[in-house]
This record gives C-alpha cells, structure tokens and sequence, in this order.
C-alpha cells in the first residue's frame, strides 16, 4: 500500500472508532443467530431425515461465512461511500490534500476489507466453538471470506458513486445482495434449484465462496477445483477495482 | 374576543430551554391589522418569542393568548388561523413547488377543489407560476423564500408570522416580498416580523420591540424611537489607520453624544454640518467624513451596543 | 342531553384527528408518486417472496413438512410463508416509524413545517404510521394472491388473514413509535435491527417453538412477532382454536399500550 491510501485508510480507522459498538451487533450477533436459528433448531428436523452427509449446522455455518463477507462488503461499500460523496462530502475534502482519487478509493476499500476480516474472524470463533470446523484447513476459509468480500466490493463503491439517490440502495440489497444470500448455496445445494436458477447461482461470487468455505472446514472437494473458484473470485476482485477506479476518478475529478 | 382587544397579548412571557432564559418575561400587544416587529441582535430571542406566539413552543412562565385563545389549550384552534414563515426554509424537497402548497394545505382541513385554486393563486403572488411542476431543491433561496411564505398564506390566515422573511436575499428579491408583504396588509392582514434590516422595519412595521437579552429595550413606531433615542442627524467620521482613541478624546463635547464603532465615529447632532464643521476647527483630519439622518440603525446602536448583523 | 354534546364533540374531534392524520399520510402517498422511491416500494414486496422461495422451498426440501397443533400435516412452505407475512408487516412498520420517522425530523427537518399547522405531533406519527399500514398491507395482498395460487392457503383464508396481517402492522407501529422516540442517533437503529431479526429468526418463524426449552420458550412468548405469527399461521393453515383470540388480545393490547406511550412522548420531543 502506498503512504498516501495508508493516509486515507487512517482516516476511516479514526472514524470507525466512534462507531464501531453498533457494528459488532449487527455485524457479528446477526449471523450467529441465523446460525442457531436455521442451523440448530431448523437443522434437528433436517437432520432426523438425513437428506445431507454432515450436520445441518456444519453445513451452513461456512455458507454464512461466506455471506457475512459478501454482506458486511456491500454494506460498507453502500451508505459510507454514499455519504462520503453526498453528506458529509469527505471525500472531496480529501480531495483537496494531496490525495488521489484512487488513493481515496483505496484507502477506503482497505478499510472495507479489514472490517470484513475482522466480522469474519470473529465468526470462524464462533464456528469453533459450535465445533463445525472439521479440519485445520478451515483457517483458510478466513481469506476466501475476505476474497467474497473484496470479489463485490469495488462493484458497490462504484454503484454508490454513481447513483444520484439513496433511495436505489433498497434496489442493491433486495435485488442483488438478498437473492444471492438465499440463493447460492449457503442454506440448500444449488442443484435444487431449476436450470436458469442453477446458472444464475453460478455466475454470483458468493456460490464460489461459499463452496470454497465449505471444502475448508468440511475438508471436503470443491464442484469445480479450487482454482476455479478461487480465480472467479480474483476476477470479480480486479474487474471491480479496475471499474471502481474509472468511476472515482471521473467524479472525483473536475 | 371582543373588539378592540389585541390579538396577540404576551404578559411577562417567559422561555427557557433548562437553566438558559431565551425569552426573558416581555410584554406584547398586537393589534388587529398592525404590522409589528421585533429586532434585535443574534440569539435575542426574536424566534423563540415567535415560536411561542405561533404555539410550536409551549411558554415557561408568563401568559399568552392569541385570538383570545390559550395556546396549550388550544393550539391547533389558534394554529389553523395562524400562517408561519420559519427563519430556516422547511420546504420537502421531495415535493414540487405546487405540492409544498397542496400537501401543507391539507394539514389544515382545506377541501381539494380550493386547495388546487389556491395553491395556483399564490404561486401567481409570489411569481412562481412557471416553476410549479419543478422539484423544490434546485430553485433559488429567493424562490424558496417566497415559497414559503406563500405556503404561510395558504389557509388565508389572521396573523402571519414572519422570521426573518428577506434574509439572504438579493436586493430585487427582498423589493417584491416587501410589495407582496405590503399588499398583505392592504387586505388588512395582521403581521408579526422579525428583521435585522433597518430599511425593512421602517418600511414594513407599524410598531416594533428591539430586544436584547430576552427583554424588551424599547418599544414603539420607528419614527418615535428614532426621536427618542437618536439625533436627528449622524455624522460618520472615518480615520483611516489612526487609533480612534486618541481621537474620541479631542472630540469632547461635539454634537450631543459619541458613539466609537471598530471602524468609525459616529456623531450625534442635531444639525450634522455643524458638527462637521467643528470637527474641522480641531484640526482633526478624518480620511472620510459622512452626513445622514439617522435611521433605526442608531437607535438600535444605542440600545444594544452592537451592530446588527454579526 | 349533554352526553349526545359530548358525544358528538369527541365524534367531530376524532374525525379532525383522522383527517389531519390522513394528510400526513397523503403528503408521502405525494412523494411516492416522484422518482426512484418506486423501487424501493416494489423491492420491499420481492424479500418475502424469496426468502419463502429460499427457506420455504429449498431449505424445504431437505426438511419435508410439519405437522401442527391440532393435526394437520403442511408442506413447509405453508409453514414458513405465513411467517414471512408477518415479519414483512413488522418490518415495513418499525422501519416506518423509527428509521424513516428519525430520517424526517432530524434530517430533512420535515416536520418543523407541519407542527405549525393545526396537525398534533402525534397525528404526525400516526400518519406515518397510517401510511406504513397502506404499504404493509399492499405487500400483504400481493404475497397472499402469490400464496393462493401456489395452494398453500385458500381465497377465503387470505381474505380473513388480511385484518390480522395489519393488526400486526399495527402492534409493531405501535413500539417502533415509541422506539423512534427514544432515538438519539443512528446507531442506535443497529441494536433496533438486531432485536427485529433475533425476533424474526426464532418466533417460531422457521421452526416450531415446542423445540425450545423453557426459559428461552417463555421469552419468545412475550415478544408480539411469535402472536403475530401464531396469529397468521392459524388463519391461512385454518387450524386455530380459542387460543387465537388470546395472540388478538395481546397484538391489540401491545398497539394500545404502544400508541398511548408515542402519544405522550411525540409532542415533547417535536416541540421543545
Ligand atoms: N431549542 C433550543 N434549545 C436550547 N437553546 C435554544 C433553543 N432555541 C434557542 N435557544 C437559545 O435561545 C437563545 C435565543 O435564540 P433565538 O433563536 O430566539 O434568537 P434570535 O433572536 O432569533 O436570534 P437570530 O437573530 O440569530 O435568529 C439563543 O441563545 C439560543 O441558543
Ligand atoms: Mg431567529
């Protein structure tokens, strides 16, 4: 990283410090309690069929891993960078130090990456100690949860430059965020799903993390090799920033 | 409420946010058909004597009646035949010009077929016809503070209250809200203002109040005040770099009293080019010198020790 | 003789209220009709629908079906989808009247206009709430109309789960104003967020509360979502008994205690 996006990361650490009580509540109670409701009570009845190999909670508890990723990056991609340009205009005060628009975006995507990792973290504690991690390949599902996060990111740093209302933030999270949460394999496997579904479920990031996540700590294989997903991600990842960049740099630049 | 009883009548109201007093116990009559002001400088308490007197803001002490109501008891009776231009534009910028007038006057009951007629008639008073089926947010802060007070009127109210109707607006802006504001009172409507312009009190009030520190200073026509508390002329003394000190000392006992500003001296006299003159025979050298009649401005030096506008 | 007086002033007065309150209520119907916030109506009806395409159907398939109280086997989508009805209504009317209720008055200062006018602070939120219950109850019929024509309820069942769907609205309107009262900044409406999914994820939403064990099962039988639930689920299901008028009472009862608090609490902090 370069010293001056370390300078615009500093910024925003300063600024997480007054916040950072409400995030631990929703960004780390929330997951867990979807993990006791649909993995504990919801997975005893799965569970007593025997549709799946692994415990119902084993099952879903690298799934929402990889969510909390893709979610906690959408979040800290929409609003903060929202009002960074609209409300409390930080980003054009930055603008006026020696700052570079893709300092700025940089600064701002590493902070959205650590709050990731740290969200994160905390729930891989959590899965240990609801004894779902099977194997010590399951570290690894830290970065892959961290790679869902940054694969999604830069895109929604873009959006939120772009849009000229708040208002299209509920069309982010109810059209894209909340299908791909329900849809890519964190609660039931995709080849449930009707063909176009199935390909849908594909092309999203959040399929290949949540497969990724799931080999982790189930110590399992993935459907497509490691490579694969991984790649996809990396992807996602470049193309997004390359995106993001063009988009910061045009609004950011008079 | 019989005849001839004021319409707004403030005895030893009082407002207080905590321990701080806004509004220090002053007394008030408005009477039907007036045009009353108050003045005053920064935090007087100007807006919080209105808020009260539009029943937004229950009183601390004291008593209140408007339009022989009390305001806690009935406030939406008095509120419905009240109209509030606020001293901050509260316009919904989620609205267009003409639903800011349509929506507001639902709030008071109005029937559909004359809200549309009347929203279209004031849009024509304040000459915003053109702009009505544009969005709030783009339009200019004279629009919007016209806007505003045609939103005051749209339930063709008995008193209107206005803070600080022309701030921040430009000089052919504040013309047209004076000739609106001046054919208001034709109609016979009676107006609460409040102002820091001099020129507009002495245009727009029948009588006025100068507060400071929540109290009343002074109270009557513009006219009487300036006869009361000022000279009949000023003279503008302006010395350039030299410290007005030294200088105010060597003036003693020219015109009938002193007044030292950061930048000036002002002199108060009766007659202003004979002050001049003596200020010459001192041997004093001003780098400008200005003679005028004096305005509200001085009264209001005088009774605040401040200039108006921070 | 004086009662019919006083009668018929609390008549002219209750009607005064309503029609201020509707006012409130029209002002947004206004904005509705205005830019992108069409989205944001049409996109609050998508979320139940997936999350009962999701839960309902895929998670469904693993878990097979219930069998209720009193009997009667159901797929588990007709399980879950009368819960997503319910916490939809809870969601848009806690959203409503606290977020978008703290979002007016702190942000875009909408109501420092509106209090000059003869509307009460308090019929300002109720008509926001008015309005939350119109919305509410659109999504409900659309997620009900989507629910008859998959079979997991009948048309007459629907049409008797519709009040209830708003009574839900109600009771929820009823705390979210109160809530919205108590706010002092935007964190706070993370801790609001937290207690609306903890509610919605174990108010016997996806699971049957018999499951829980006693303490945690008590605690949910106090908050007004599991009533809500309860409530719903008995109607499309048409599998309830007495104890149905008891989740009415207590839906009832939460909205009266809810709105008579807000009543006194809107007008102190509207108007300083
Ligand atoms: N809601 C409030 N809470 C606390 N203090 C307040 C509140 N409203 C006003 N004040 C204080 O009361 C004093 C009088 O304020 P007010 O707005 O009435 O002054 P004003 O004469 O209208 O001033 P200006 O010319 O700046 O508009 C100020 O010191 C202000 O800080
Ligand atoms: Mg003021």
């Amino acid at each position: 990283m370069t010293r001056p996006t370390a300078m615009a990361l500093e910024y925003f650490l300063v600024s997480y410090r007054r916040t950072w009580r409400g995030t631990i509540f929703s960004a780390f109670v929330t997951p867990v309690l979807f993990l006791l409701a649909m993995g504990k009570t919801v997975g005893t009845y799965i569970d007593a069929r025997g549709g799946l190999e692994v415990a119902y909670l084993d099952y879903i508890a690298p799934g929402v891993l990889a969510s909390t990723g893709l979610q906690i990056g959408i979040f800290e991609g929409s609003f903060a960078v929202y009002s960074a340009f609209h409300w409390s205009r930080c980003y054009h005060a930055m603008r006026v130090s020696p700052l570079s628009p893709s300092n700025i975006l940089g600064g701002h995507l590493s902070y959205a990456m650590l709050r990731v990792a740290l969200s994160a973290t905390g729930f891989v504690l959590v899965m240990t100690a609801f004894g779902s991690i099977h194997s010590a390949t399951g570290v690894l599902a830290l970065p892959v949860a961290v790679g869902v996060g940054a694969s999604v990111t830069p895109l929604v740093f873009a959006y939120s430059a772009v849009i000229s209302t708040e208002g299209l933030f509920a069309v982010l999270f109810r059209f894209v965020m909340v299908p791909m949460s329900l849809f890519a394999g964190v609660f039931f496997p995709v080849d449930a799903m009707p063909a176009p579904a199935r390909v849908l479920a594909y092309l999203s990031p959040l399929w290949h993390g949540v497969e990724l996540c799931r080999a982790a700590t189930l110590a399992t294989s993935t459907a497509w090799g490691v490579p694969v997903h991984a790649g996809y991600l990396l992807l996602w990842s470049v193309a997004g920033f390359l995106i993001a960049r063009r988009v910061f740099v045009r609004k950011l630049t008079d | 409420m019989s005849e001839g009883e004021p319409l707004i009548e403030a005895r030893r109201l009082v407002k207080r946010f905590g321990d701080f007093v806004a509004v220090d116990g002053i007394d008030v009559a408005v009477r039907a058909g007036e045009v009353f002001g108050f003045l005053g400088p920064n935090g007087a308490g100007k807006s919080s004597a209105m808020r009260m007197i539009g029943c937004i803001s229950p009183p601390s002490g004291g008593s209140l009646r408007i339009l022989g109501l009390d305001p806690v008891a009935d406030g939406p009776a008095i509120r419905a035949r009240l109209g509030v231009c606020p001293q901050r534009d509260s316009l919904d910028d989620d609205l267009t010009v003409i639903e800011n007038l349509t929506v507001y006057a639902r709030y008071f009951g109005l029937p559909r077929k004359i809200v549309r007629q009347r929203a279209a008639e004031l849009l024509e008073f304040v000459r915003l016809s053109e702009r009505a089926l544009d969005r709030v947010e783009p339009l200019s802060g004279g629009m919007k503070r016209r806007l505003t007070i045609a939103r005051a009127l749209v339930n063709e109210p008995d008193i209107v209250l206005l803070d600080e109707p022309t701030t921040g607006l430009d000089p052919q802006a504040r013309h047209l809200v004076w000739e609106r504001l001046f054919r208001l009172k034709q109609r016979g409507v009676t107006q609460v203002i409040t102002t820091h312009y001099m020129d507009e009190a002495e245009q727009l009030c029948d009588r006025l109040v100068v507060m400071d520190h929540g109290r009343i200073v002074a109270e009557g026509a513009p006219r009487d005040l300036i006869e009361r508390f000022s000279t009949r002329e000023v003279v503008e003394l302006r010395f350039g770099d030299s410290p007005l000190e030294s200088v105010i000392a060597k003036l003693d006992g020219v015109g009938q009293r002193l007044e030292r500003l950061p930048d000036r001296i002002l002199v108060y006299a009766e007659d202003g080019d004979t002050a001049a003159a003596e200020v010459q025979r001192r041997r004093l050298v001003p780098t400008s010198v200005l003679v005028r009649r004096s305005s509200l401005e001085d009264v209001f030096l005088h009774l605040t020790g401040r200039t108006l506008v921070d | 003789m004086l009662t019919t007086l006083v009668l018929s002033r609390v008549a002219a007065s209750a009607a005064a209220r309503g029609q201020r309150s509707t006012a409130v209520a029209w002002r947004n119907v206004t904005a509705a009709r205005h830019s992108a916030y069409w989205w944001v109506l049409v996109s609050g009806f998508v979320e139940p629908l997936l999350y009962l395409l999701s839960i309902g159907v895929g998670v469904g398939a693993l878990v097979g079906g219930f069998t209720l109280a009193d009997g009667t086997r159901v797929s588990y989508a007709a399980y879950v989808a009368p819960a997503m009805i319910a916490a939809s209504a809870m969601n848009g009317a806690v959203a409503e009247t606290t977020m978008n209720f703290f979002g007016k008055m702190k942000y875009m200062r909408l109501y420092d206009s509106v209090i000059a006018t003869p509307v009460a602070p308090f019929e300002i939120a109720l008509g926001e709430l008015l309005w939350a219950l119109l919305r509410g109850a659109m999504y409900s019929v659309a997620f009900l109309v989507i629910m008859t024509a998959a079979g997991l309820t009948t048309p007459l069942r629907a049409l008797a789960t519709l009040p209830a769907t708003v009574l839900v609205g109600l009771a929820f309107g009823g705390i979210g104003m109160v809530l919205g009262t108590l706010m002092r900044s935007w964190q706070d409406f993370d801790y609001i967020a937290v207690g609306q999914v903890a509610m919605f994820l174990f108010s016997g939403t996806f699971a049957p509360a018999e499951g829980y064990s006693l303490v945690p099962r008590i605690i949910l039988e106090l908050t007004p979502l599991y009533h809500g639930v309860a409530l719903i689920r008995g109607l499309t299901t048409w599998s309830f008994d007495w104890s149905i008028l008891g989740h009415v009472g207590y839906l009832v009862g939460v909205a009266w205690l809810g709105l008579s608090i807000a009543a006194r609490r809107t007008g102190r902090m509207l108007c300083p």
